[in-house]
């Protein structure tokens, strides 16, 4: 028997009796990058496919969303921030050894990208939301438009992206696989918490990232087409981030101590019911079988296994969060 | 130059002077400390056996608080010194999330603090304040390059032992048995 006990007074918050100083705001921001991530790379993949025209909805509506996704995950990463006026420190240095300054570039230009994507197309969004019927937002777009032919440099600026969207696509599509990669690699890269140590987690991130991306899509298209690929996509996906989720925890079921006990906050521990029945029932299996029955003709409504997989991702990252702080060596 | 400390458990008794001197030295604020005792409790009753560890910062070899650091605030000065810069420090958190053993905290001015080894006290030629203060002489600081050293000659003859090696960042705490 051996028990330790802090014997000098120590009520540092955050700190007992395990670390948590990251809650709600990180989990809802890992959320947030990875659906933009994913909703990215489908755009600029099938841009970059030419099917522009026959998926509408996955390239050129889509990404407007995406802007307001990153602008809200950054305006929450920098609310966490303890020591907010030198939150600009972040960009006065680059540490390719520390993922959150490469995330925090990556996630910068994802957001000036995110918005200059959806302005090459608005012409083209203009036409789309006039033919949906969206009067109120076709006015914000008339508006772009007319200050578009008003300012030379913003014309201009729309006009260059334009010009070379094929190789911004290229760099679009690269920096969306970064920022979908490293919302995973941010928390692996954490040897004191054994629950996050573990390198499946960047792909596992990004494969759920994707997933939520397709999901979005399939939910707010309005043409068959898209939405059946879609679906088709997210079954793929879900059946690759379950293989990804058993291997993770075999994984660390064969490791040492430390990774057995944080395998354990989901084999039994406090964590088993949010994350089996809640994550992976209603947020996976349920969602597949949804997409499944879908596609074998049964009707059902694609928001149903959309917001299935929506809020399954998001639970997904506030367990991994805060059971992550849980899981750490034990000093004391 | 590689400073380390080596601590006799079997003479620390608990007394927490090292706390309160780190306190008194570096202004830390109210409630927060840069060291602790942790009391370690073994066997089966009625055998059962009691020690003291003074912990702190281990100033790791392999610093994961410093890999994970986004701004390049937390750095190693000469002698393997872990540091924050305070202006440079965003208040992420990611090094506190680093660090196996919580020896980190957010300063209630928002940025990083930690024990530092009293490195302004050492560049004079003196010894931390924790090790300065301790009335059983428990606590020994010095130069591990030096094979003259006192502590040098102390892990070479005493057994010893470091908190949480399976952490993999190679501690330079010494506990002495």
């Amino acid at each position: 028997m051996e028990e330790r006990l802090l014997a000098t007074a120590r009520d540092i918050h955050g700190l007992y009796p395990h670390v948590h100083i990251w809650g709600w705001p990180i989990a809802t921001y890992l959320f947030l990058g990875g659906l933009a991530a994913g909703i990215l790379l489908f755009a600029t993949l099938y841009y970059l496919k030419g099917k522009e025209d026959d998926m509408p909805f996955t390239v050129k509506i889509a990404p407007i969303f995406t802007f307001f996704f990153v602008s809200f995950g950054s305006l929450l990463l920098v609310y966490d921030l303890h020591h907010k006026p030198f939150f600009w420190r972040l960009f006065t240095a680059f540490r390719i050894e520390s993922p959150m300054s490469w995330g925090a570039w990556t996630l910068m230009s994802v957001t000036l990208f995110s918005l200059l994507w959806p302005l090459s197309f608005i012409d083209d969004i203009h036409e789309y939301l006039h033919e949906r019927g969206w009067h109120r937002m076709e006015k914000i777009t008339a508006w772009i438009i007319r200050m578009e032919h008003k300012w030379k440099l913003f014309r201009w600026v729309v006009m260059f992206f334009r010009k070379y969207r094929t190789v911004f696509a290229w760099i679009l599509l690269f920096l969306s696989i970064i920022l979908g990669i490293y919302t995973g690699i941010l928390l692996s890269a954490f040897n004191a918490h054994p629950l996050w140590n573990n390198s499946i987690l960047g792909p596992l991130f990004l494969t759920s990232g994707v997933s939520t991306g397709s999901a979005f899509v399939m939910w707010l298209s309005n043409n068959k087409k898209e939405r059946k690929l879609m679906s088709t996509i997210d079954m793929a996906l879900i059946a690759t981030e379950l293989f990804f989720i058993v291997h993770m925890i075999m994984g660390m079921q064969a490791g040492p101590e430390a990774y057995k006990e944080a395998a354990h906050l989901f084999l039994g521990g406090q964590f088993t019911v949010l994350f089996w029945v809640v994550f992976v029932g209603f947020g996976l299996v349920l969602p597949f079988i949804l997409e499944a029955l879908e596609l074998k003709g049964l009707h059902i409504h694609p928001a149903l296994p959309a917001l299935l997989v929506l809020v399954g991702g998001f639970i997904f990252r506030i367990i991994m969060v805060y059971a992550g702080q849980m899981s750490e060596y034990h000093f004391l | 130059m590689r400073y380390a400390m080596a601590i006799e458990v079997n003479k620390c008794v608990g007394c927490g002077d090292c706390v309160v001197a780190c306190q008194t030295e570096n202004n830390v604020p109210l409630g927060y400390s840069r060291d602790w005792i942790v009391e370690v409790v073994k066997g089966e009753y009625p055998n059962l056996f009691l020690h003291f560890e003074s912990q702190r910062c281990n100033h790791c070899e392999d610093t994961p608080c410093v890999r994970t650091c986004p701004t390049g605030a937390s750095h190693v000065i000469e002698g393997g010194i872990v540091k924050v810069t305070h202006d440079e420090c965003i208040g992420c958190g990611a090094c506190i999330e680093a660090c196996p053993y919580d020896a980190r905290y957010f300063h209630p001015d928002g940025y990083v603090d930690k024990c530092t080894f009293c490195d302004h006290r050492v560049a004079d030629g003196l010894d931390p304040a924790c090790v300065s203060v301790c009335p059983t002489k428990c606590m020994h600081f010095g130069d591990l390059d030096d094979p003259d050293s006192e502590i040098s000659q102390l892990l070479r003859t005493r057994e010893h032992y470091t908190l949480l090696p399976e952490a993999g960042t190679a501690p330079q705490i010494y506990y002495l048995k």
